[in-house]
C-alpha cells in the first residue's frame, strides 16, 4: 500500500513538472522545435544538461535566441549553425564527424576489433591442441603428485 | 614478450590517459573565435547611456575586450590586476554582461574603473554574439580587429605574465 503511494506521488510529481514546462502564450509549433532541437544540444554552464532541460540563465537566453531565429522563419541546420559558429562543436551532443573526432568516433569500434580478434586467437590456439592431450597430461601430473603424497 | 607484463602495461596507458585527462579544465572550451574578427556590436556606456561604443573605434590598436559583472566575484578578484595594467598603458574595454547598469556604475565609482570604456550588454545577446559563457572572459584583439585569444576565468598576475603580455607585445609591433 505505501509503495503503491509512493509510485503514485511520484507520478503526480512528473506530471507537475511536464505541465510546467510549456510556457503560455508562444507559438506551440515553434515551441515543440525548440524543445526537440534543444534536446541536442549541451548547456554551456552546466555541461551536463540539455539546452532544453537547463534552467541556467544563459540556457534561457540561448532558448530565447533560437526561438527568435526560428520565428524568423530558419530551419533548424541554420539555427545549428549559428549556435556552432559562436560556442564551436562543443555544444554538439553529437559532434560531427571530421579528423579531430576520428578517435571519438572510431576508437570504439578499433576496440571491438582488437577484443574480437584476441577472442578469436585464443579460441583457435585451444582449439589447435589435439583433443584429450592436456586431460591426460594433468591426469599423470596429478597420480605422479597423490603417490608422492601417499607415499 | 612476457604475459604478465600485459596487466602493467594497460595500467601505464589508462594511467596516461587519467593523467592527461582529468587536469584538463572542462570549462575552457576552445573558442571558434581565435583568428576572426570580433563581431561587431553597438551598446551604451555604463552611467552614460547617450554615449555608445563599438569595437570597430579601436582599430589600429591592440585591446583586451573584457567580460565582467558586477556580482562577478571573480571579476572583482582580476580588478585590482586590472587597474595596474590600466596604469601601464593597456587598453581595456569593459562588457557589464547582463546585469544591472545601477550596480556596474555604483561599482566602478567605488573602486575605479580600469576601462577607456564600459559598456551594458544588458539582455545577453552581444556576449552570445562572441561565444560568453560565464564571467570573466577577455578577448585579445589585434590592430586589425581579429580576436586572438580568450582567456576564460580572472586575469591573474601569472596569467598576465606568461601569456598576455608577451602577446599583447608581439601583436603591438
Amino acid at each position: 500500500m505505501k509503495r503503491l503511494f509512493m509510485i503514485g506521488v511520484t507520478l503526480l510529481a512528473t506530471q507537475v513538472l511536464a505541465g510546467e514546462a510549456q510556457p503560455v502564450g508562444e507559438d506551440p509549433q515553434i515551441e515543440q522545435r525548440l524543445n526537440v532541437l534543444a534536446e541536442d544540444l549541451r548547456c554551456l554552464v552546466c555541461q551536463n544538461e540539455s539546452l532544453a532541460g537547463s534552467h541556467a540563465e544563459l540556457a534561457e537566453d540561448l532558448r530565447r535566441e533560437i526561438r527568435d531565429q526560428m520565428k524568423q522563419g530558419k530551419d533548424d541546420k541554420q539555427v545549428v549553425e549559428y549556435l556552432v559558429a559562436r560556442y564551436g562543436d562543443f555544444v554538439l551532443y553529437k559532434p560531427p564527424f571530421k579528423p579531430l573526432t576520428l578517435v571519438l568516433w572510431l576508437g570504439p569500434l578499433v576496440f571491438l576489433l582488437v577484443g574480437g580478434i584476441t577472442w578469436w586467437t585464443v579460441l583457435k590456439r585451444r582449439r589447435a591442441q589435439p583433443e584429450g592431450m592436456a586431460n591426460t597430461q594433468a591426469r599423470a601430473e596429478a597420480a605422479r603428485i597423490l603417490e608422492g603424497k601417499s607415499e | 614478450m612476457n604475459k604478465r607484463l600485459i596487466p602493467l602495461i594497460v595500467f601505464l596507458v589508462l594511467a596516461v590517459f587519467f593523467a592527461i585527462g582529468l587536469t584538463k579544465n572542462p570549462r575552457e572550451v576552445p573558442s571558434p573565435f581565435i583568428d576572426k574578427p570580433a563581431p561587431a556590436f553597438r551598446l551604451p556606456e555604463v552611467g552614460n547611456p547617450a554615449q555608445t561604443f563599438g569595437p570597430e573605434e579601436m582599430r589600429g590598436q591592440v585591446w583586451m575586450l573584457n567580460v565582467w559583472a558586477p556580482w562577478c566575484v571573480s571579476c572583482r578578484q582580476e580588478h585590482g590586476v586590472l587597474m595596474q595594467l590600466q596604469a601601464q598603458g593597456v587598453k581595456l574595454v569593459g562588457l557589464n554582461w547582463k546585469d544591472k547598469d545601477r550596480e556596474a556604475a555604483a561599482l566602478l565609482a567605488r573602486l575605479g574603473s580600469p576601462y577607456l570604456s564600459t559598456v551594458d550588454d544588458l539582455d545577453g545577446r552581444v556576449g552570445i554574439d562572441y561565444g560568453v559563457t560565464g564571467t570573466p572572459e577577455t578577448f585579445v584583439i589585434d590592430k586589425g580587429g581579429i580576436i586572438r585569444f580568450k582567456q576564460t576565468g580572472p586575469i591573474s598576475e601569472e596569467v598576465w605574465k606568461e601569456k598576455l603580455e608577451p602577446m599583447l607585445k608581439e601583436l603591438a609591433r
